[in-house]
């Protein structure tokens, strides 16, 4: 990003023509796609973190009581400290910078055709802030007393009592850390819809916005209707641990319950708050890869709408056996069963674009396609989970953690590969590697299946979640059972060694890989109507829309696909 | 960077003159409005919880407020209420003249709302100081502990929202560096959310 960009952004921007210092342009820069880097960069670091964790905690559920090779020994409580930090940053600095914040940023001003957010510094101040609260997770961890192992839900009251959770300053930066992270997505969130609402190109109306868009913006709005009741909480529970108030503590006059409630008024709709990003970047790439059009992009839509408004009529779910109202439990069920209809037709409709397409398994299809496959099964467990007759059986085993690994892993994991290698030329200018991509798919989605379905039955047979060592439990430590821990293991550590290829190839291909054109897979949305890399400004000239995002292999042309920005033929 | 735009309440404006740049239509409701409305959707839930959390752990106790503890100055309060109110309306009357270009008049109607907020602040500070002598804290139950919980939160609110007013005042009578009517408009509506959810409040913790 030299000499073009400079070129470029001269007769763009007459205002921004000076070269910005290296201070300026990749410390605290204001340009959209530099925030979207830092976030995207810094979810990934994250994700090593989290990753590693998962290593440790599941080597000693493996072979229990030996040192991890690179950790040492994990106790009981290293052990509840690896998993709610493992929970807490895949989903709060891996899945939501990457998937919302990040593409999020990237996307949204180049799919709606303007040259930055609207609130620019504001972006800034929301990455700030993003980059202060990882720093103060990772700090908790080295306190006294350790990181907060009170799980990534930090029921009260063992999350506010010091003497219970033995992690009295871990506990409470684990909250700030959470507390910081909400705030700057807030200030990023407004930003977001702002932008999207305010500043697209001339023409482009409510319905011709790419699905990828639409749904993070919803999702947006899923989380700033949601997180005001977190935040409430987390100052109750941040007052328990600090200042001596008793909301929480039912021996004092407060509610224990009150906690989960506001946890998972919250809980719920974030999982559709990650989901819906993933969907919408799937989306977008079915549609290239099969040369359809969308099939019924309305109806994508208005499931989405759908979806987002009922889980927040959902929460209780979690809830089955926590003492709520047994009356309460049944309305929760039917609102529960009744949230995956929507669910299921955006599947259907994603299904039916791909019926009779001209199918291209580039790597980012592959991904996009596994997908589709991996959430149906996290889906339609789901469903088991939320009809609480068997829910009472299923609650805190692993089944529960399969099921939401079969939702969240294709949600981050994968949805962050196919958004990565999609865009991937755009972002960087250059070609990834095909052959190594499809490696590192295989790679890691077989070993994904190995490690999570096993656990269905685990759960099934018993086994409950938060653990350290089921030695102590006679029922679970036969051996037919500890056989499935240690295939789920090793299958983890070949996963890990295959994400060795995608750095290599990542790194490789950013500085090394072919020059890729403007519109490398024949796109119609307008980020590959500029340069790829998108100079500062993004756009030589701000383009004008003329129809909706998804015209592909519309009969009459000579081409399969029609950019949204070219100006129909005057006839 | 020296030609971003002067205003830089990071709310009220965008930095960077898109529409004057690209010959774009001015949307129907500007980025500042908007930033803020959906600013305080979040922050009406917020509230929200606070308010379910008092009615939750309320329902949960036989005794209320428990012996012993302090009761609520209810006609003080009431009185500094009306002084909020007060405080919005004239605060609407500055943005209408604001809005006809009667700036300075604008201004100074701008400027007695503020004082009108901060009166209701150090009164309301003045309440919370007798209340600690009568021994009601945070953790002396957990009827203090939301007390101070949820007009504590209020009152952050108020000092967040009447620095951010001050701040602007300030801006719009100054000739260096001035703000335009429109860019203050997204503050005055927080203001008129603070003082509208302050009545909720009052009934929840003072009167129920
Ligand atoms: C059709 C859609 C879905 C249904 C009906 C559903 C239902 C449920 C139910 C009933 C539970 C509670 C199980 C228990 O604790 O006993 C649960 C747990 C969970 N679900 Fe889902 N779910 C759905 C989709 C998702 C999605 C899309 C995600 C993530 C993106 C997700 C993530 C989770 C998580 C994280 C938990 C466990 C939370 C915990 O206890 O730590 N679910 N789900
Ligand atoms: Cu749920």
């Amino acid at each position: 990003m030299s000499q073009s960009t400079s070129a470029v952004a001269t007769d763009t921007h007459a205002e921004h023509h000076e070269e910005l210092s290296f201070l300026y342009k990749y410390i605290l820069p204001i340009d959209h796609k530099i925030i979207a880097m830092q976030y995207i960069f810094t979810g990934m670091i994250m994700a090593i973190v989290g990753g590693y964790f998962a290593y440790a905690f599941r080597m000693q559920l493996a072979f229990p009581g030996d040192l991890v090779p690179l950790y040492g020994l994990v106790g009981p409580g290293e052990y509840n400290m690896l998993v709610t930090n493992h929970g807490t940053i895949m989903i709060f600095w891996v899945a939501m910078p990457v998937l919302i914040a990040g593409f999020g940023n990237y996307l949204i001003p180049l799919m709606i055709g303007c040259d930055d957010m609207v609130f620019p510094r504001l972006n800034r101040l929301s990455y700030q802030i993003f980059l202060v609260s990882a720093l103060v997770l990772i700090l908790s961890f080295f306190v006294k007393g350790g990181g907060f192992g009170g799980a990534w839900t930090a029921y009260p009251p063992l999350s506010s009592v010091a003497e219970y959770s033995l992690t009295d300053w871990g506990a409470s930066l684990w909250l700030l850390a959470v507390a910081l992270e909400f705030i700057s997505f807030l200030l990023g969130g407004i930003n977001f819809v702002t932008t999207a609402m305010n500043a697209r190109a001339p023409g482009m109306k409510m319905l011709d916005i790419p699905i990828a868009v639409w749904f993070i913006v919803v999702a947006v709005i899923l989380f700033m209707a949601s997180v005001g009741p977190l935040v409430a909480g987390a100052v109750m529970l941040f007052m328990d641990q600090r200042v001596g108030t008793t909301f929480f503590l039912p021996s004092a006059g407060g509610d224990p319950l009150l906690w989960e409630h506001l946890f998972w008024f919250f809980g719920h709709p974030e999982v559709y708050v990650v989901l819906l990003p993933t969907m919408g970047i799937v989306a977008e790439i079915i549609t290239v890869f099969s040369r359809k059009k969308l099939f019924g992009y309305r109806t994508v839509l208005y499931t989405a709408f759908a979806t987002g408004g009922l889980s927040f009529v959902v929460w209780a779910h979690h809830q089955f056996i926590a003492g709520i109202d047994p009356r309460m439990a049944n309305v929760f069920t039917v609102t529960t069963v009744l949230i995956s209809i929507p669910l299921a037709e955006m599947m259907f409709s994603y299904i039916a674009t791909l019926y009779g397409g001209s199918i291209e398994l580039k790597t980012p299809m592959l991904w996009a396609l596994s997908f589709l496959a991996a959430f149906l099964i996290g889906g339609v467990t789901g469903i088991y989970l939320g009809a609480s007759a068997m829910d009472v059986y299923f609650h805190d085993s692993y089944f529960v953690l399969a099921h939401f690994h079969y939702t969240f892993f294709p949600i981050t994991i994968i949805g962050m590969f196919a958004a990565l290698t999609y865009w991937f030329p755009k972002m960087f200018g250059r070609m990834m590697n095909e052959t190594l991509g499809k490696i590192h798919f295989w790679g890691t989605f077989i070993p994904f299946n190995c490690i999570f379905l096993p656990l269905f039955f685990l759960g099934l047979a018993g086994q409950h979640r938060r653990i350290y060592n089921y030695d102590h439990f006679p029922d679970l430590a036969t051996q037919e059972l500890q056989d499935i821990r240690v295939f789920a293991t090793y299958s983890l550590i070949v996963m890990i060694f295959f994400q060795l290829i995608f750095v290599y190839n990542f790194f490789h291909s950013m500085f090394k890989g072919e020059k890729a054109t403007e519109n490398p897979w024949k796109s119609n949305t307008l980020e590959w109507t500029t340069l790829s890399p998108p100079p500062h400004g993004n756009f030589k000239v701000l383009p004008t829309v003329y129809r909706g995002p998804y015209e592909y292999s519309v009969p009459g042309r000579d081409e399969d696909y029609w950019p949204q920005n070219e100006a129909p033929k005057k006839s | 960077m020296k030609n971003i735009s002067s205003q830089s309440v990071l709310l009220t404006t965008s930095e960077i003159p898109l529409y004057a740049a690209n010959k774009r239509s001015k949307p129907p409701v500007s980025n500042g409005v908007i930033g803020m409305l959906i600013f305080l959707v979040t922050e009406a839930m917020f509230f929200a919880a606070l308010i379910s959390a008092h009615m939750v752990i309320r329902a949960g106790l036989t005794e209320w407020p428990p012996w012993g503890q302090p009761r609520l100055a209810i006609e003080t309060t009431a009185l500094n209420s009306l002084v909020l109110l007060v405080s919005a309306l004239l605060m609407g009357y500055s943005r209408r003249l604001l809005q006809q270009d009667k700036i300075s008049s604008g201004r100074r109607w701008f400027g007695i709302s503020i004082l009108f907020g901060i009166f209701f602040l150090l009164s309301q500070g003045y309440e919370w100081v007798q209340l600690l002598e009568f021994g009601l804290t945070l953790s002396s139950s957990v009827y203090g502990g939301l007390f101070y919980l949820i007009i504590g939160a209020h009152a952050f609110h108020v000092i967040g929202a009447l620095s951010v007013l001050i701040y602007a005042w300030n801006r719009l009578g100054s000739s260096k560096n001035p703000i335009t009517p429109e860019a203050v408009f997204p503050l005055q509506i927080l203001w008129y959310f603070v003082v509208c959810i302050w009545p909720v409040l009052y009934v929840l913790v003072y009167l129920s």
